[in-house]
């Protein structure tokens, strides 16, 4: 099993969401978070006064998959998340020794 | 311990202060009927009476006057109260919405104790006099010889409706100077700083432009002929923004500014309070003709056209400038062109009420944007400079482009330079806004260092790090659940 941990942009989230569902990958979960890359943040000016913001708000999803259906997921995500400009994220995938569904103690995946 | 003692002297201040009104209430007794009908009225007698308290109100007015004391207060909270609230960071949300409300609390009690009295009482041309004391003179009474109730009348209209627009005024203009200490200035020193500035700055300055004192456009005791101000150029945004500029300075700059993240935290508020102040301004401006009619409406059309022209000057500038126009920015060049023609709005046509708007959003501008980081002061939410540079713009302008068309001066004289008028008003203008200046330095310099040196101008470090919200009222603005 692996995992796969995509930072996207906000407005592609839907369009990720949507490209998995029809491969049949079910199941992610998303974050708020902020951060910078190489894109270092942005600057904001308010009545002449000039600030850095050094973190940008993206999207964090996260997804368990079968090793089998790692690469699917993996291009799946690229091309829906993909817009070609700076920012569009990145992508990190790990290795998951275990998964247990809670309700039913279904394990490995099963429970995915 | 010291703060019950402190607590409990406050409070015996405060009953002293309301019972020594009440008192002057009942000592009055020529005004209490004797004969008020008990137990089940002759409602006809009553209604009659009503009518002949009614006689010389035109009602037309009346109403006008007291739609914009509702207007202007409108502007106060939640106008002011969003504006500058949305400038702070989230820690200071509540302590500028606070001053503002606790002002329109704080500064018609003392309207209705004094105020009033020292700003439009007598005919002395530096003070008004004790006539209006506890609202003596201002409130109906029974006169028991005419048999019938008696409401003291200015001009056409009630003189309980002309003392609430003018409390209008007196509440806002202290809550102005808030957003030059905001963040960092204790309450309960915004709290004395306001009843004493409104005391010695205010009541008198009033006085002088609007009473027939020493800066009355005209008047006998008039220094250089007087100025024209007619909603407040001098009186409200002069006076407020230059004392805004010396608490500024006299406080210090915030803990952190120019290094620290200070940006607003909730444009969405401030836009709003901008629109809020732009509605509430046009009772502030139309209703200083103090009559629904023509000069009403000239002065709604160029209050309008000032604002509309600042708020495109002002995201003009920083288009060009920037790159963008900011939300900012178009509410900040409303507001200014607002100040602006406040002084002018009975005395200019619309077309120079255009340009004095764009003037403002240009000027302001560069007062907030170049001038306050060159010369390093925290004008937290720049008081200074949209309401000091503004409405110093506003007075001279007036001398520039009052005419004859607008201001009725006998004999159809022309007014203003533009019109030929000659130099007399422009020189007038200017001295008054001298004095202003000079004045509002002078006074306000002397009591803050009284309240430095007493109860202190500054919270701690700790509080201000916390921020004011928690520190100063035990409350946050936003949980989240």
């Amino acid at each position: 099993m692996k995992k796969v941990e995509a930072i996207i942009r906000h407005h592609k989230l839907e369009d990720v969401k949507d490209a998995l569902n029809e491969m049949g990958v079910h199941g992610m979960t998303v974050s708020e978070v902020q951060g910078y890359g190489r894109q270092k943040g942005h600057t904001e000016n308010y009545r002449g006064a000039e600030y850095s913001v050094d973190f940008v708000p993206k999207h964090k999803i996260e997804i368990i998959c079968s090793d089998g259906n790692l690469q699917l997921v993996i291009d799946t995500i690229l091309k829906s998340a993909q817009t070609g400009q700076i920012g569009d994220g990145k992508l990190f995938i790990y290795d998951v020794k275990q998964a247990i569904r809670i309700r039913t103690g279904e394990m490995g995946e099963d429970a995915v | 311990m010291r703060t019950h003692v402190r607590s409990a002297l406050s409070l015996c201040a405060l009953l002293l202060i309301l019972t020594t009104a009440t008192l002057a209430l009942a000592q009055d007794g020529s005004k209490v009927p004797d004969d008020l009908p008990v137990g089940s009225p002759d409602v006809a007698e009553m209604i009659e009476q009503d009518a002949a308290a009614g006689e010389g109100i035109d009602t037309g007015d009346n109403a006008w006057m007291l739609m914009s004391s509702a207007l202007v207060l409108l502007m106060t909270a939640p106008g002011l109260a969003m504006f500058y609230s949305g400038l702070v960071r989230r820690k200071n949300v509540l302590s500028v919405m606070m001053q503002c409300m606790f002002l329109m609390g704080l500064m018609t009690v003392v309207w209705a104790l004094w105020g009033y009295s020292l700003s439009f009482g007598g005919s002395d041309p530096y003070i008004g006099n004790a006539d209006y004391l506890f609202m003596n003179n201002v409130q109906s009474y029974y006169d028991a010889q005419a048999g019938e109730i008696i409401t003291p009348l200015e001009g056409t209209i009630p003189r309980y409706t002309h003392m609430l627009f003018q409390g209008m005024f007196f509440i806002i203009t202290p809550a102005l100077i808030c957003g030059a200490f905001a963040e960092r200035m204790k309450f309960s020193s915004m709290a004395l700083f306001s009843v004493l500035w409104g005391t010695v700055v205010y009541c008198p300055l009033c006085h002088w432009v609007w009473d027939g004192g020493i800066l009355f456009y005209g008047g006998e005791s008039a220094i250089a002929g007087g100025a024209l101000d007619f909603a407040g150029g001098t009186v409200v945004h002069i006076s407020s923004g230059i004392s805004a500029l010396m608490c500024a300075l006299l406080i210090g700059n915030r803990l952190g500014y120019g290094n620290d993240d200070m940006r607003p935290h909730n444009l969405t508020y401030t836009t709003l309070g901008a629109g809020l102040l732009w509605f509430g301004w046009f009772g502030f401006n139309a209703g200083s003709a103090l009559s629904a009619n023509g000069l009403a409406a000239n002065a709604f059309a160029v209050t309008h056209f000032s604002a509309a022209a600042g708020a495109v000057a002002w995201a003009a500038m920083e288009w060009i400038s920037h790159g963008k126009p900011s939300v900012l920015g178009c509410a900040s060049g409303a507001v200014a062109g607002l100040v602006c023609i406040t002084p002018a709005a009975g005395f200019v046509l619309p077309m120079p009420a255009l340009a004095m708007g764009a003037i403002a959003g240009a000027v302001c501008y560069w007062a907030v944007i170049r001038l306050k980081h060159k010369l390093r002061y925290d004008d937290s939410l720049d008081a200074f400079g949209v309401h000091g540079i503004g409405g110093t713009l506003g007075a001279i302008l007036t001398g520039v482009f009052a005419t004859r068309h607008v201001f009725g001066e006998a004999a159809g004289k022309p007014i203003g330079l533009y019109e030929g008028g000659g130099i007399s008003l422009l020189i007038g203008q200017i001295a008054a806004v001298g004095i202003t200046i000079l004045y509002s330095v002078v006074i306000t310099f002397i009591l803050l260092k009284l309240i430095d040196f007493t109860i202190g101008l500054r919270v701690s470090q700790e509080s201000e790090i916390r921020g004011l919200d928690l520190a100063e009222h035990g409350e946050e603005g936003y949980i989240f659940n």
